[in-house]
């Protein structure tokens, strides 16, 4: 990265480095759009496209599941009722079908995998971290590990990293949503509610329900049952404020001001959703149980405007159970 | 169309209402899209009978009205009427509409079939590449979404807001982008398309209208209303 940053400062002339800079030009636009610039030292990955993968020299069956994954990754859906209870796509939350920097672009799961994960106190491999999406986000049950449907999206996964070193010592480039400072009033729910009705509610509807065209999700619902439950990455508000601040709306980033994002986070993720796959019966437990979790979750709290204990209930949307049996703990001592 | 005509004209004759038909409510009024087909006698000559308007090389061309959301041609006519939207072609139209005419005339071209789109037939397989990208995947290095991420499935629209843009013209599709770049058209709501224009090419902007003119609309997915 070193090398990258003085090629940049230096200019485009020392035609040696040219491929080096040539990744960072790949992000200029970005930079024009307020997004932070690469610092030295961050690992800087772009990676390959689908218009790559064809002209690439790989076994035709290898390209097949890399097609497979990348298809199952934008239209989720077709495995609805089966391992999706929800009309979220995973793309709903990876722009670009997670090759986006700052939309939790897939190929760093990828290169930082297997690694503890405080969230399950364990070490988790790259299908694990899938198991969590589909059992949270998706609200679903996941896919067992080996099955055709994993391979194909940790396949896909993979490919996404192609060409960047594993487990790298530098700190990576927009990683995850990034990150949002900490607003200087408190968020709001009513403030939310004003920026949602404002900025979001066009496609996202007023009452947050989205839209289905022909029965197919355009505009994914924020809550209620056709959204990610309450054990979902994005249903943290500093998560959801990260999100929002660098991806929405869809074709503005970084238009909505620090505060905007972290109060319409507030509003979004102090509606309902299908409850918490954690869940032992008791919303104060589970909260206190997983307090390294639910610490930026309003879960278990009694929502201001109308004295609503969110999450206690057990209400688990479309899908007939509460904790996919998939989930299991493991340990080495 | 000429049967439709006749029965248009037959529910003129037997008094408003009788036919009963899609009663959608815009801005609180009943719309009626038989007494829309009346006021749509002085659409024709651009837009055509069946609703198909007319690409027009090198000139002005007229975008198909049939298909479209109800809401979302109701809001053109009003933003055409307040100078939201300019058009000196279009304008002197809008303006003989009151709000009633604005509603039934939205609603008979919603409910007409979606036609062939023109202008994208002397194209590259290039340049339809490049469309089909823009269109289905977005060019997320410029910031491009893709067209259906709001356009919806098909790109044949989603809900009032969002009207369907495959088979529509492709010369009418080019200006429009051109106008949002330069900012001579402003009445997408929150800019979001004024944003996504203004990243794009030239060569961008002919390949998706071009790629986009050329996509069926099936029945199914055209009906917006």
């Amino acid at each position: 990265m070193k090398l990258r940053k003085l090629t940049l400062m230096t200019g485009a002339m020392v035609l040696l480095a040219g491929a080096a800079s040539a990744t960072w030009d790949v992000y200029k636009p970005l930079f024009e759009l307020g997004y932070a610039e690469p610092e030295e030292d961050q690992l800087v990955h772009i990676p390959p496209t689908l218009e790559d993968l064809e002209d690439a020299d790989m076994r035709p069956e290898l390209k097949a599941v890399i097609r497979r994954g990348h298809d199952l990754f934008v239209d989720t859906q077709q495995l609805r009722g089966r391992h999706v209870f929800n009309d979220l796509n995973c793309a709903s939350c990876h722009m670009d079908a997670g090759r986006q920097p700052f939309s939790a672009a897939l190929w760093s799961a990828a290169i930082t995998l297997p690694d503890y994960r405080g969230k399950n106190w364990q070490v988790n491999s790259l299908e694990e971290r899938v198991v969590g999406c589909f059992t949270y986000s998706m609200n679903g049950k996941p896919p067992e590990y080996g099955s055709d449907t994993m391979l194909a999206i940790t396949t896909y996964m993979q490919w996404l990293a192609k060409g960047a070193p594993v487990y790298p010592d530098q700190e990576i480039y927009g990683r995850g949503y990034g990150s949002v400072d900490e607003p200087e009033q408190e968020p709001s729910y009513e403030r939310g509610k004003e920026v949602f009705a404002q900025r979001c509610s066009i496609c996202h509807a007023e009452d947050g329900q989205g839209l289905k065209q022909d029965g197919k999700v355009v505009f994914p619902p924020l809550w209620g049952d056709g959204s990610y439950n309450w054990g979902a990455g994005m249903s943290r508000i500093n998560t959801a404020a990260a999100f929002i601040k660098h991806n929405m709306p869809l074709g503005q980033p970084n238009s909505l001001s620090d505060q905007e994002a972290w109060d319409v986070a507030f509003y979004m993720n102090s509606q309902e959703r299908p409850q918490d796959p954690r869940y032992t019966g008791d919303v104060h437990e589970t909260r206190e149980k997983h307090a390294n979790f639910h610490g930026q979750t309003v879960y278990g709290t009694v929502r201001e405007v109308d004295g609503h204990l969110l999450g206690d209930h057990d209400n688990t949307g479309e899908k007939g159970f509460l904790r996919p049996e998939i989930l299991r703990s493991r340990t080495f001592d | 169309m000429k049967n439709k005509h006749l029965a248009g004209g037959l529910a003129l004759l037997l008094g408003f209402g009788l036919g009963g038909t899609s009663a959608l409510a815009v801005d609180g009024l009943q719309s009626d899209p038989q007494r829309g087909e009346v006021v749509a006698k002085t659409c024709v000559a651009c837009h055509q009978a069946d609703g198909s308007g007319r690409n027009v090389p090198n000139g002005e061309s007229w975008p198909r009205l049939a298909g479209l959301p109800q809401a979302y041609i109701a809001r053109q006519l009003r933003d055409y009427q307040e100078g939201r939207r300019q058009n000196s072609t279009m304008a002197p139209f809008a303006n003989m509409l009151d709000d009633q005419g604005i509603a039934d005339v939205a609603a008979y071209y919603a409910g007409l079939s979606v036609t062939e789109g023109q202008g994208g037939e002397d194209v590259d397989d290039a340049t339809l590449a490049r469309g089909e990208e823009l269109a289905l995947r977005g060019d997320w290095n410029q910031y491009i979404v893709s067209c259906q991420s709001c356009h919806g499935p098909g790109n044949a629209g989603a809900g009032g807001v969002f009207p369907g843009i495959a088979s529509q013209h492709a010369g009418y599709i080019a200006r429009q982008l051109n106008q949002w770049q330069k900012g001579e058209r402003d009445n997408d709501p929150q800019g979001l398309m004024a944003a996504i224009a203004k990243r794009m090419s030239d060569e961008d902007i002919q390949a998706v209208s071009a790629w986009l003119s050329r996509q069926p609309v099936t029945s199914a997915q055209g009906d917006t209303k």
